[in-house]
């Protein structure tokens, strides 16, 4: 998994069926001190993430087994909203 | 599997059911050399690692197996503590 900030929302009216319904965000990944790092990805939300704030994101075919994205084509999903980072220096 | 080494702790409170119970852990991948290499990344824990600790860890879809038959949305799980490794 990966950490990123939530930096805004994405809307689509048209996509794939099995999406309807479900939040994409677009995120961008950080390295666990916070810094931006990489590009930017469209992720579903199953968590109820908002703007802002540090997210847990699970990439690839995991991201299938988040809570009600079973047979979804997704390959990023946001699982967590993260309090705290805890780094050893 | 990859090396890394364990780097910090990921606390979060509003997660994905299946994560409840799981720890998280900030893990840097390592060289054969034990330098550093590529970017730090969040992984599940099934063998009690902690901070500070070599270990390896399974990537992918297969990275949910050691809970088997719980399944953890994670693509990153450590599966095991490294005693020392030879070059």
């Amino acid at each position: 998994m990966i950490l990123a900030k939530v930096v805004g929302t994405v809307v689509a009216t048209r996509k794939d069926e099995k999406l309807v319904s479900n939040k994409l965000l677009l995120a961008r990944p950080i390295d666990p001190r916070g810094k931006a790092e990489g590009s930017y990805l469209v992720a579903v939300d199953t968590v109820d993430a908002g703007f802002g704030e540090t997210v847990l994101i699970v990439s690839g075919s995991s991201a299938r087994m988040a809570s009600g994205m079973k047979d979804c084509p997704v390959d990023a999903a946001i699982v967590g909203i993260v309090d705290t980072v805890e780094v050893k220096d | 599997m990859q090396l890394a080494r364990v780097v910090g702790e990921v606390v979060a409170t509003v997660k994905d059911a299946n994560l409840s119970g799981m720890k998280m852990l900030v893990v840097q991948p390592l060289l054969a050399s034990g330098e550093p290499v590529g970017r730090a990344l969040v992984a599940l824990d099934s063998v009690g690692a902690g901070v500070g600790e070599n270990v390896f860890f399974v990537r992918g879809r297969e990275a949910a197996f050691p809970f088997y038959p719980g399944e953890p949305p994670t693509d990153a799980t450590i599966i095991g503590i490294v005693d020392h490794w030879n070059t």
